[in-house]
């Protein structure tokens, strides 16, 4: 049997290519290589009850995966080092039913018209691939809008003076402010600054069957235990429901199959070991930005772009101690965000100019307070100060902190390429990553995060912080692992563009060699913004998906 | 008594946990159940099923059941991966894909005799110099990670006894179904 679509991934881009297409009476088998904990098992069309607000579960026990002892990593930051300086966990976002989507705390920005023309704006960067989308701003609206109603977002159309303009409101309202975040908003208004409240995909009022969130303060890096959370729950729900869907869970693909310039499907090996094939019309590959390259590669899909331009936001943290306790474990993980280091400014022109850059761009500042005690305890030394360290939470409690997703431009040496020698547990060769960041992130890191210490002092912190992820070289003395980027918002490894010779995919997120063969996930950013890719890639998802329900009936 | 431990051993953990979280105007590791919380990892694949990962969505502290001690089923490969990380890999070439694994039981097996019954019998300062020492440290900072997750983690672990952890820090732990109010999270 010939299903009319493959889907290899069942997160946030699988999942909705799943939804547009079933929605158009294709036929689809989606393929998840980690485990169902999201839908019902009786009833793939309902959610399941195996989330909850289990800190050791979600954050020390790999519930989520990937397993690092039976699916790692490797990590180098260049050639210099070897075959790895590193083995185990590397950008890992869950390996399980639902995808990275399951572990966000769902803040979920739209980009803005700028950052699909950065070449044609702002011009090139030396060392660095800066290149226009083959699409605009305005192509993706419909698709933006669309998403924001599928996945459920709350937010407040008009509060971002930056935004891109929109065609209607939000599907919700915004829902309650964090503490902290009432107080960090208004030190930040105080300094000429513009925070609003984040458009987040977590349920302020019930919302398309699911409830309002309760504010329980579990939710970056768990799976929501009620299910108010818009990660890719309703979508595969929805096309479970639709009768044309199968989801295979616990299942690896380990090959897509071709002759000629098309795919014919997909080999895979099920949770009892076996392997089979997948017969099907088309492709579609939403793996996320490390494993679809890595599949292409095993695939023997080896355009010389695969896996290259590798991006990750380069993430400041500018962090500050309170006299007062911010009480960050109730409600939403970030509450509010602010987009002015994204705007490139006389300032900003002013530092690019002094490091010799023609320009800089910073990211999205999300503001937030850690909330997990097993987290804190770790920070704190052990011995007699242990037990009042805890009570008086310097670290948890009383601290507030600004993360800033910087803008990683792409570089051909950033890349996802197959180990030579780490293996994982079915026998296949893992994604390597190598990466390093260029210049452009650090001296737009070093531009940005004075002015958020500001912040902090005029919000009453009596001590503060700046550090970076990866750390800045020079500045490392904990070995390889702070070289790692912490981000988990991978990007850009089959680069989209119209010409084949520099890039990947089309503009329909097809492989320029297979006329049938889609990438439906973030791999296909040209470039990585400063703002979460989640909202985007959908959005991307389901225009390629829709250029498939044009394009062919079902089977 | 211990599930995985021996007698000995266990008295040695205990003390080992006495000095990294002491007692002082709240409770410390011990009284908090932290030897009983490694005890139930070293010794997860003596129960069925195995004490890895507690169920949901709720315990029960905050409303709904409580089930967070019906414990998920694990899968081949999760079982692969935390018998690995447990047992090691004994030789065995499904675990060996990239190499030997070290698991936590021969960890803590090796590093509690190296420090020896006479551990216990020693002064508070005499303790925490061994346990400092260069030989000791990757030991020790492995026990640490672990008094941490006994102490501040879930009951239904095997530490945090009767939620003493979280009291002791003003964390309420988790919440559902109950959460909290708008007004809860937005003010002071």
């Amino acid at each position: 049997m010939t299903v009319d679509a493959v889907i290899v991934g069942s997160g946030p881009g699988g999942a909705t290519a799943a939804d547009v297409l079933t929605r158009a009476g294709w036929t689809v088998v989606i393929v998840e290589k980690g485990r169902n904990h999201l839908l019902d098992p009786d009833d793939l069309s309902r959610p399941a009850a195996d989330y909850s607000n289990d800190e050791l579960k979600f954050i020390y026990r790999h519930f989520l995966g990937p397993d690092p002892l039976i699916e790692p990593r490797t990590f180098r930051r260049g050639e210099e080092e070897g075959d790895h300086a590193y083995v185990g966990e590397v950008n890992s976002i869950p390996t399980t039913v639902g995808g990275g989507g399951t572990h966000a705390d769902g803040k979920v920005p739209r980009f803005r018209e700028e950052d699909f023309r950065l070449l044609s704006t702002h011009g090139p960067v030396d060392g660095a691939e800066v290149a226009d989308w083959p699409i605009s701003y305005d192509d993706l609206e419909p698709y933006y809008a669309e998403a924001e109603r599928s996945i459920g977002v709350a937010g407040e159309a008009g509060a971002n003076p930056f935004a891109a303009w929109r065609s209607g409101p939000y599907p919700m309202p915004s829902g309650a402010p964090m503490y902290g975040a009432v107080l960090s908003s208004a030190a930040a208004v105080g300094v000429g600054l513009h925070p609003y409240a984040a458009p987040t995909a977590a349920n302020s009022v019930p919302y398309d069957g699911r409830p309002a969130c309760n504010n329980c303060g579990f939710c970056a890096f768990f799976g929501c235990p009620i299910h108010a959370k818009g990660d890719p729950v309703a979508l595969l729900m929805r096309a479970m429901a639709s009768g044309n869907a199968e989801l295979l869970a616990e299942t690896f693909v380990s090959r897509v199959c071709t002759d000629g310039r098309r795919a014919t499907g997909v080999e895979v090996i099920g949770p009892d070991g076996a392997t089979r094939r997948i017969d099907a019309r088309y492709v579609v590959i939403a793996a996320g930005a490390v494993e679809t390259p890595r599949l292409l590669l095993l695939s023997g899909i080896d355009h010389p772009l695969v896996g290259r331009n590798f991006m990750v936001h380069f993430q400041t943290f500018v962090i500050g101690i309170l006299p007062e306790r911010l009480h960050s474990h109730k409600g939403r993980a970030v509450t509010h965000v602010h987009d002015d280091a994204m705007i490139v400014d006389d300032a900003a022109r002013a530092a690019a100019a002094e490091a010799g850059l023609p320009w800089i761009r910073g990211g999205l500042v999300e503001h937030g307070g850690p909330s997990l005690p097993v987290m804190e305890a770790k920070i704190y030394p052990w011995g007699a100060k242990h037990k009042s360290l805890m009570r008086s939470s310097p670290m948890r409690d009383r601290m507030w902190a600004f993360t800033m997703q910087g803008e990683d431009l792409p570089q051909l040496t950033n890349r996802v390429d197959l180990d030579p020698i780490v293996r994982d547990v079915r026998g296949f060769p893992v994604a390597r990553i190598t990466y390093r960041p260029h210049r452009h992130e650090i001296v737009a890191s070093a531009h940005h995060a004075p002015r958020l210490v500001r912040v902090l002092e005029d919000m009453g912190a009596t001590w503060t912080m700046i550090s970076t992820s990866p750390l800045v070289e020079g500045q490392d003395r904990r070995g390889p692992l702070s070289a790692i980027p912490m981000s988990r918002h991978v990007m850009g490894t089959t680069r989209m563009g119209d010409d084949p010779r520099t890039s990947v995919v089309d503009s329909r997120g097809r492989l320029h060699e297979f006329d049938n063969v889609v990438v439906a996930d973030s791999s296909v950013f040209v470039t990585s913004a400063g703002y979460g890719p989640t909202l985007t890639l959908v959005a991307l998802a389901a225009r390629a998906a829709a250029s498939l329900v044009g394009e062919s009936s079902p089977g | 008594m211990p599930l995985w431990f021996s007698d000995e051993e266990f008295r040695i953990l205990r003390a080992v946990c006495d000095c990294l979280i002491p007692e002082d105007e709240t409770p410390g590791a011990v009284s908090t159940g932290v030897p009983d919380y490694i005890d139930g990892l070293l010794g997860a694949f003596l129960v069925d099923p195995p004490r890895i990962w507690a169920g949901g969505p709720t315990s029960g502290r905050h409303g709904g059941e409580a089930a967070f001690a019906r414990f998920h089923r694990l899968s081949r490969l999760d079982e692969l991966a935390w018998r690995t990380r447990i047992e090691g890999s004994r030789g065995l070439p499904e675990r060996e894909f990239n190499g030997p694994v070290v698991g936590l039981q021969e960890r803590y097996r090796s590093g509690l005799a190296a420090l020896g019954a006479e551990f216990c019998d020693l002064a508070p300062e005499d303790q925490d110099e061994r346990l400092r020492r260069t030989g000791t440290h990757a030991f020790t900072a492995m026990v640490y990670e672990h008094c941490c997750e006994g102490m501040y983690g879930a009951p239904e672990y095997g530490g945090n006894r009767d939620g003493v952890g979280w009291q002791s820090i003003e964390f309420p732990g988790d919440v559902q179904p109950r959460g909290f109010s708008d007004a809860e999270v937005a003010g002071p």
